[in-house]
């Protein structure tokens, strides 16, 4: 694929389209779970308010130039992750700078953000944050095992680690899919996926109750502008890989925004129904049963 | 309850006893016999739970009194223990190796009351109070009110209505 | 009321030492160096507050005033009984969240304090803190007679009674304890005043700092912090 300056607007159009399908739908989600506890719930636009509220406040505290760059760094993560994987299959505006190596890129992107986060909130000097990035980083790192070691059995059951190639050789029939033609794999990224979304009960590095909210405790205003576009694009950014590696892909917008919904709402459900676990749990719990799981996909393949 | 104390007050020379209630029962000691006493109830006696440690300011007599109230589960009997202190100079003994959370009382009992524990763990740190100067809060000769009017800034147009004569008012208009 | 009692005069000699941390010193750097280390202008930052103008476009202020209005983050940092009349408005009955209304851990993410009756002196030193690291526009809004006069703590030798002598509020919401229906009509008349831009609060305390500042220090002995919390 030949570089062409349209396909910075391209781009562009592909990550405002995402973007603002992230924060639709992270409030629906919200709304989902007012309405099923009984409330009315958020407004569906309440995410573009909160937005707009946190450019407009007039005072900002700095605390250093990694400071500056955290959530800087996070927003990069999730732009990057999104701009080099075909958003949609088969389409040129969409195809974004995807290319022949780009898996390994991707699983670089996920991590990249956790560890930008990492820099920026040791800066904040708070000692929650400093908790917080610790538990973070522990349990993202074994999140990760799984997830590694699923994206290898697919390189290897494919020969590539192109993700438009793998996407193609999903494509024709339902079970083409990789969730069908090889579950371990599905199963053992799936791990990493809820993982790394930060929903219970993996939200420890969070918890708002205990250590207020960990990593973003010192961040306001603008900065949490920046952390807020990057937590609707992020997890919105992932599950784009997941729906090209495993689930056949999308061919269309309606296609994407059904199954991106459906794939988001596995660790939503996984997380209503579950308590947190301590960061020693669930790191014992990725590798007692995440990684054998990769590990059988790739001795299986 | 009476055998105890009847078997208890030759030894540990106490004062006389009250029975306020069934199960509830008062009685006062001497400061020098106060420790040997509260073994001998903790180990001997079953009473193993220091349900509360207190003071209370008897401004006119000159003295305060400490409350040592033990619990005795199995029997269900509670024991009230006074001790009189002088005002001038309060000084208690700490019981802290006893019943450890006797350290947290004698805490709030110094701050509150200004009656010292030599020996107890931490007891002369703030406990509630935060850079409190004047004298202890607890003390019937501190005048709560005329403290915070001339400390705290007021709003005007506060007004008390005394509950009994504003409902008499009320009620019964013509008197 | 009992008029004031001329007989007990307050100790206002006394002055509180300097807790230990804070007292100057000399440290000995891990090079061997002798430095000397002043914690209370050393550690903070001593900037006073800088009053904050608004946009210069009216409809930009606006659009702005709206947004803050529609987006009120609560600090969730509760004071007196009345912070068990602020947990209702989260429920299935109340649902505050449908008005934009959430509630966050942080002082640096949310524009709102309410404090939420009485106001110990002890907590009033964590309440001015926690008020200045929120991050310009903040309101106050004071919930229950306790913050208005004193309420039933009128006569308390250790809770302030007037609570804009210390932070400049927005709103007051009368009654011991207000119920959460008032509570949210309190919210919704701050809603307004935001939206009209009148809810300046932070302007207010930057332009009078010295005055709040003289007030919180005549009540709070030992002042071991910077003067503004940045
Ligand atoms: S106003 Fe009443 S309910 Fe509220 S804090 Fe004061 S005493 Fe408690």
């Amino acid at each position: 694929m030949s570089f062409e300056w349209i396909h910075v607007a391209y781009a562009a159009l592909t990550l405002f389209i995402v973007i603002n399908y992230g924060m639709i739908m992270t409030a629906l989600v919200r709304k989902i779970g007012a309405r099923v506890s009984g409330r009315y719930g958020i407004p569906i636009w309440q995410n573009y308010i909160d937005l707009a509220k946190n450019i407009a406040l007039r005072s900002k505290v700095t605390h250093g130039a990694m400071f500056y760059l955290g959530p800087v760094f996070r927003l990069t993560g999730g732009v990057g992750l999104l701009l080099f994987v075909p958003t949609i299959y088969g389409s040129v505006m969409h195809q974004n700078f995807s290319y022949a190596g780009d898996l390994i890129l991707a699983l670089y992107f996920v991590f990249f953000g956790t560890l930008g986060m990492a820099l920026g909130a040791g800066e904040s000097g708070h000692p929650h944050a400093a908790i917080g990035v610790s538990r973070g980083l522990a349990q993202v790192t074994t999140a990760e095992l799984p997830l590694a070691l699923a994206v290898y059995a697919l390189s290897l059951q494919y020969q590539t680690i192109d993700i438009t190639e793998i996407v193609a050789a999903q494509q024709g029939s339902l079970f083409n899919w990789t969730l069908f033609t090889n579950p371990l794999a599905t199963v053992a990224a799936l791990f990493g996926l809820v993982g790394t979304m930060m929903r219970s009960p993996f939200d420890v590095v969070m918890a708002p109750q205990e250590i207020p909210i960990g990593p973003p405790t010192e961040y306001h205003s603008s900065y949490l502008a920046l952390m807020q576009t990057n937590r609707v694009l992020f997890p919105v950014a992932k599950v784009v890989i997941f729906m090209n590696l495993f689930f056949g892909g999308a061919t269309n917008w309606a296609e994407f925004a059904v199954k991106a919904f459906a794939i988001y709402m596995i660790p939503v459900l996984i997380g209503v129904v579950n308590p947190r676990f301590r960061v020693e749990q669930s790191i014992r719990f990725f590798l007692k049963w995440g990684l054998p799981v990769g590990i059988l996909a790739i001795v299986t393949v | 309850m009476r055998e105890l104390i009847e078997h208890l007050t030759p030894r540990y020379s106490l004062g006389a006893p009250v029975f306020q209630r069934p199960g509830l029962t008062f009685v006062d000691v001497k400061r020098d016999k106060l420790r040997a006493l509260l073994l001998d109830l903790r180990d001997k006696h079953g009473f193993t739970h220091l349900v509360l440690l207190t003071a209370v300011d008897w401004l006119e007599e000159g003295r305060f009194q400490l409350t040592y109230l033990l619990n005795n589960r199995a029997a269900d009997q509670t024991l009230g223990l006074r001790l009189y202190l002088d005002r001038a100079n309060p000084m208690g003994d700490t019981i802290h190796d006893i019943w450890p959370t006797a350290a947290t009382y004698q805490r709030e009992l110094r701050e509150m009351f200004g009656i010292a524990f030599p020996g107890s763990p931490r007891v002369d740190e703030e406990f509630i109070l935060e850079g409190w100067t004047d004298m202890p809060p607890y003390r019937r000769d501190f005048d709560t009110l005329a403290y915070s009017q001339q400390t705290f800034v007021e709003r005007g147009g506060r007004e008390t209505h005394e509950p009994r004569a504003t409902m008499k008012h009320k009620l019964y208009p013509e008197g | 009321m009992k008029d004031i009692d001329k007989s007990f005069k307050k100790d206002t000699e006394t002055d509180f030492p300097l807790r230990e941390e804070m007292r100057p010193r000399k440290v000995t750097t891990p090079d061997g160096q002798v430095i000397d280390i002043d914690p209370l202008q050393d550690y903070f930052c001593q900037e006073p507050p800088k009053v904050h103008r608004k946009s210069y476009s009216a409809i930009v202020e606006g659009f702005y005033n709206w947004a803050r209005a529609n987006s009120l983050w609560i600090l969730g940092f509760g004071t007196g009984c009345g912070a068990i009349e602020m947990r209702p408005l989260m429920t299935p009955r109340f649902d505050a969240y449908r008005y934009g209304i959430q509630w966050r851990p942080t002082p640096r993410q949310s524009n709102l304090l309410v404090i939420s009756g009485y106001l110990s002196v002890k907590t009033l030193k964590r309440a001015i803190r926690a008020y200045e690291q929120m991050p310009q526009p903040k309101y106050v809004v004071g919930l229950g007679s306790c913050t208005i006069n004193g309420g039933m703590y009128w006569d308390s030798y250790n809770t302030i009674k007037k609570l804009d002598e210390y932070l400049p509020v927005d709103l007051y919401i009368a009654g011991c304890m207000p119920r959460p229906e008032a509570l949210l009509a309190g919210l919704m008349d701050l809603k307004k005043l935001i939206r009209k831009g009148e809810a300046e609060g932070a302007n207010r305390y930057a332009e009078n700092f010295d005055w709040y500042k003289a007030n919180q220090k005549s009540v709070i002995k030992d002042w071991d912090m910077p003067d503004y919390s940045w």
